[in-house]
């Protein structure tokens, strides 16, 4: 049994049966646009990154997929499933709307960063809400190890980004939760300094109006 | 669209952000049917090795502003009488060159007693390229000399999806461009080197999330080239790499908006390979490719006159004395009122 449930833009998502147990397949195919080196390169390294960080998150306290299988021959993994809306579903469908889910984010977040362990890909599709309050992370294939506060404050940065992009009524609101939560596991003097290469991260961009 | 009543319309839009001084007429019929009339433009070249020098851009303008705007009258046949508005391109960009094509469209507007419209450049390569591709509700992907960012419209703005963390890709080639001597813009010149290599040669590859980084990339490539490696494969290589990294975030932000629909503009627009590249990613997923005309892919007045009739059309209005130019005035502060 293999159902493929999404068209990720790196990789397809499929639910299958792995040992009996219901699980997610996550295969990296190949992209025909790219030099046959360069892609190769690129999924193995993000395999191998997804594979080893999914493991160390849950050493941070995070709730990651459980990792069941990595098959080297084709770049796909196998792990843990998570049943519940993404938290993108939720901020666009309102009658799901559970208050503070980001402040949960960013205490995962918090736990993420305080073990320097960098998500690389944190947008509002890579967050579930498997049951009331319990988060569930996913898709580590960005993911890499950093003690930089500049790295962390990129991490951030994207969330904020794609709140802003995407969810532009409710962005001031979810990420002012966001950041009491990633306080409250990170501490005051941690949090402000990262927020304060937050704002130099964000003023590189194109045309910002800076200092 | 929303489509209000109104006479068909006619726009002067001048265009003077970079090394492009442009001139063109545009209109806008009963039915919201866009028209290029006439659109021409003369283009600053620095000399080879170096790159724009803004007071010597802005003395290029001034010098061709006058001779540009008649010319773009006299392709189309009107005088300042037939013009209904006035745009000019308020930002971003450099000062001194923004300054030329204000100057020109405030004489004009108080001279001739026609209302005046700042349009903003950026949304000008985006909007243009829906007129002509008759693209909806796409991924825009924005690659030029001054950006390189993957764009979506959501509540009445268009919005940051991703964006360089450092330079554009128009640098990236530019600069790379200039360190193996040629003149600015090298995007044609590379994509002439590239096509005749297929020897790839692994370089940084960077993305943050939905933010690709080049700088990297160009450190690397000028290595290459001053230990002696060979040019066209070089080239070759910066294009695959930094073109990956572009179609790769653009399927990203497709798979996350569940868009089907992708639009590329700005001057690097008009590469053949990012094209080809573009295409097939898109055929991979079942979305539709569209792509600028490389005739307006480059800076152009057009581009201004789109932005100001779409912009005059919706009721938008412009105090002569607030005409100002704003060298930084990023895309996404720009109220879109005629998309829902």
């Amino acid at each position: 049994m293999e159902t493929l449930i999404r068209k990720g833009a790196e990789a397809d998502i499929y639910k299958v049966r792995w040992n009996g147990l219901l699980a997610i397949k996550k295969i990296r195919l190949p992209k025909g646009y790219r030099q046959p080196s360069l892609d190769a390169e690129l999924r193995k390294r993000r395999t191998i990154h997804e594979a080893t960080l999914i493991s160390a998150a849950k050493l941070a306290g995070v709730n990651s997929p459980l990792l069941y299988y990595l098959d080297k021959s084709n770049y796909s993994i196998y792990m843990e499933h998570f049943d519940g809306p993404r938290i993108k579903d939720v901020l666009d469908d309102p009658d799901l709307g559970t208050t503070k889910i980001f402040e949960a984010v960013g205490r995962s977040i918090g736990s993420l960063h305080r073990e320097d362990i960098i998500h690389g890909d944190l947008t509002t599709s890579n967050f579930i809400l498997i049951s009331d309050g319990c988060l569930g992370i996913i898709d580590f294939g960005l993911s890499f190890r950093s003690n930089r506060l500049e790295d962390k404050a990129v991490d951030l940065h994207l969330v904020k980004q794609t709140l802003e992009s995407a969810h532009s009524a409710v962005a001031d609101e979810m990420f002012t939760d966001l950041i009491d939560g990633y306080r409250s596991i990170s501490g005051d003097e941690s949090t402000n300094r990262i927020k304060s290469v937050m704002r130099q991260v964000q003023r590189r961009g194109r045309y910002a109006r800076s200092v | 669209m929303n489509k209000p009543k109104h006479k068909k319309l006619t726009c002067l839009g001048i265009e003077s952000t970079a090394h492009t001084f442009g001139s063109s007429l545009v209109s806008l019929d009963e039915e919201n049917q866009g028209t290029i009339i006439s659109d021409s433009r003369s283009v600053y070249q620095p000399p080879p090795g170096s790159g724009i020098h803004p007071r010597e851009a802005y003395q290029h303008h001034s010098d061709v502003c006058s001779g540009v705007l008649i010319e773009s009258l006299r392709k189309a046949k009107m005088d300042m009488d037939s013009v209904d508005v006035i745009a000019y391109a308020g930002g971003p960009g450099l000062g001194p060159c923004l300054r030329v094509g204000a100057v020109v469209a405030r004489s004009l507007a108080a001279y001739y007693h026609k209302p005046i419209i700042a349009a903003n450049h950026a949304i000008g390569h985006i909007e243009l390229a829906c007129m002509l591709t008759r693209a909806t509700n796409p991924i825009v992907l924005l690659v030029s000399g001054g950006h390189t960012a993957i764009l979506a419209f959501s509540n009445g703005r268009w919005r940051f999806f991703g964006e360089t963390l450092d330079i554009t890709i128009g640098q990236l080639l530019d600069q790379f461009g200039r360190a193996a001597g040629y003149a600015s813009p090298s995007g044609a010149i590379i994509e002439r080197c590239a096509s005749k290599s297929e020897e790839y040669l692994l370089l940084p590859y960077t993305l943050k999330g939905n933010d690709p980084s080049f700088s990297g990339m160009l450190t690397s490539a000028k290595r290459l080239l001053s230990s002696g490696k060979n040019m066209d494969d070089i080239c070759f290589s910066i294009q695959e790499t930094a073109f990956s990294n572009l179609c790769e975030v653009t399927e990203r932000a497709l798979a996350f908006t569940e868009h089907d629909e992708v639009l590329l503009t700005g001057g690097v627009a008009a590469n053949t390979r990012l094209q080809e590249m573009l295409t097939e990613m898109c055929r991979s997923r079942g979305s539709t490719f569209r792509v600028i005309p490389r005739q307006f892919s480059g800076d152009c007045g057009a581009q201004i006159a789109w932005v100001g009739l779409l912009s005059y059309l919706h009721g938008m209005r412009l105090d002569i004395s607030k005409s100002i130019v704003r060298q930084s005035w990023r895309l996404d502060q720009v109220d879109i009122l005629w998309r829902h």
